[in-house]
């Protein structure tokens, strides 16, 4: 490490186009401090998930550099990397591939080198994190889409990550699954990159937004703030769902 | 572990059939149907003690017999090709029941019928004690390449996942008042199975990026050590050296 405390997550002037000359980012820049819930929001087609596979070096940027609490995101140290940063995909039907809930989440930690007790340790803690203990011998198409989401979650959870980063972790939930994440989120002690459009839940789960349009940051502050801003939303394509009021609802826990 | 489609053929228990390595059920059922099949077909008593050696083992696995039976009609097709045989076939001919048969085609009927039989019952066995995800885990113990055992896996796994979206699709279909019924109409089903092809592979990529993001690098980890010992291979080996003595035995009483 080479500062004494490096922010977890160093966004630092990171442009990309895509090999089909498609440019999906102009130069973005952000920090996240270990322990932060930020939240990333923005229309579809913001570049969001193009910034997200940046942060684990899967997508590599032309211009500019990605760090991860002190470690640049450069192939030399993609293993590390990808046991810093924890992406929790949109589709959990893509993330869970293995024939049971157990093996599944053991796939990260033991690509890490675990075996053994220690692997076995692990992946308990990760269900139990999401409550999902007693599906373990589960396979994962038998589970609803709220326990397929909690269990993408523990997957990347059990390889202990410096931060998590949640690709639309509301999308498809019924309400009552969206609350029970919301509570293992905000249960976990951990930095956290939350990308969505669901304004409402940016606010419950994330003191911090910053919105993103058209592969730029646009704007970086207290989610409440943004979301009361009117004219900024709109001018970003972002809408609050009829009839909620940020200001009517605390800041974020 | 659960029930489900892709544990349709297992059946849930505790025997020692259960419970026996997947690897050595494999290579017992493996070696246990070569010797069936290099059996002499004249040797009637042969397939006899075969199939009362598959029945005394359904039996210990607790497996009801009525729906092994049931899941024999699975070689049907085969059956009705070795129907054909005995009145196609060349040579000497006997009258049964005013049909004239020949001699060497109902020869080669019972070899089909016999073999077969036994062949299948013993896979639906094998099929009813261990669960898919074992068997594969039972191939990879038995140094089948790794490539064929993930590849096998993810298509367990993505089996009902595309099953589903091939359902939605009909049904987004049937809603547009799609009502196939002349060969015309097949245009929008292969339409739909164009669009499964480029999904199912946007898919695959989506996968492997998210397998990328947990730290693949080329090889899938073995998590669980599923060696057996030496005297498990024993026990499930002695059924295919036994099937070996009684085919050895069968030539041995040819005339």
């Amino acid at each position: 490490m080479t500062t004494p405390d490096p922010a977890a997550l160093e966004v630092d002037g990171v442009a990309y186009a895509y090999p089909d000359g498609h440019q999906a980012l102009f130069g973005v820049s952000f920090q996240v401090r270990r322990g932060e819930r930020v939240a990333l929001l923005g229309p579809n087609g913001a570049g969001k998930t193009t910034l997200v596979l940046q942060c684990n070096g899967v997508l590599l940027p032309g211009v500019g550099q990605v760090t991860v609490a002190g470690l640049p995101v450069t192939s030399e140290h993609f293993k590390e990397i990808r046991r810093r940063v924890g992406i929790v995909f949109q589709d959990p039907d893509d993330q869970l591939f293995m024939p049971t809930v157990a093996e599944d989440v053991a796939f990260g930690p033991a690509n890490l080198g675990l075996r053994g007790p220690e692997l076995e340790t692990r992946v308990k803690a990760a269900l139990a994190a999401v409550g999902m203990e007693e599906y373990a011998g589960r396979p994962p198409h038998h589970l609803s889409f709220g326990q397929r989401r909690r269990v993408a979650v523990a997957t990347v959870l059990a390889m202990e990550p410096e931060i998590l980063i949640l690709d639309e972790p509301s999308s498809n939930l019924d309400p009552a699954s969206r609350r029970e994440l919301a509570e293992i989120v905000t249960g976990l002690d951990i930095t956290i990159l939350m990308v969505t459009h669901d304004l409402p839940y940016a606010l419950q789960l994330c003191p911090r937004a910053l919105i993103m349009n058209g592969g730029v940051i646009s704007a970086d502050g207290p989610t409440a703030e943004l979301l009361a801003d009117t004219e900024l939303l709109a001018a970003n394509r972002l809408e609050l769902p009829f009839g909620f009021d940020p200001a009517r609802v605390g800041p974020a826990a | 572990m659960g029930a489900g489609h892709s544990h349709a053929l297992y059946l849930l228990g505790t025997s020692p059939l259960h419970r026996a390595r997947p690897q050595c059920k494999l290579a017992a059922a493996v070696l246990f149907v070569l010797a069936v099949v290099t059996t002499p077909r004249e040797a009637f008593w042969a397939f006899g003690v075969y199939a009362a050696a598959l029945i005394v083992l359904a039996r210990v696995a607790g497996l009801p017999l009525p729906t092994l039976a049931r899941r024999l009609v699975i070689e049907l097709p085969f059956l009705l090709f070795a129907v054909f045989l005995p009145l196609v076939g060349q040579g000497e001919r006997v009258e049964v029941l005013g049909v004239s048969l020949a001699v060497e085609g109902l020869w080669a009927a019972w070899n089909i019928v016999a073999k077969g039989t036994i062949g299948v019952a013993t896979s639906v066995i094998l099929a009813a004690t261990t669960p898919v995800p074992e068997l594969l885990r039972g191939l990879e113990r038995l140094r089948l390449p790794a490539a064929f055992t993930t590849v096998a896996g993810f298509m367990v796994r993505y089996l009902d996942v595309i099953t589903d979206e091939v359902r939605r699709m009909r049904i987004a279909r049937i809603s547009r008042g799609h009502d196939p019924r002349w060969i015309w109409q097949a245009r929008a089903i292969a339409a739909t199975a164009g669009t499964l092809f480029i999904r199912s592979y946007e898919r695959g990529e989506r996968v492997y990026l998210a397998m990328v993001s947990r730290g693949y690098a080329g090889s899938m980890p073995v998590l669980q050590d599923l060696a057996a010992s030496r005297g498990q291979w024993l026990a499930a080996l002695s059924l295919p050296a036994a099937a070996a003595l009684v085919a050895a035995t069968a030539w041995g009483l040819r005339p």
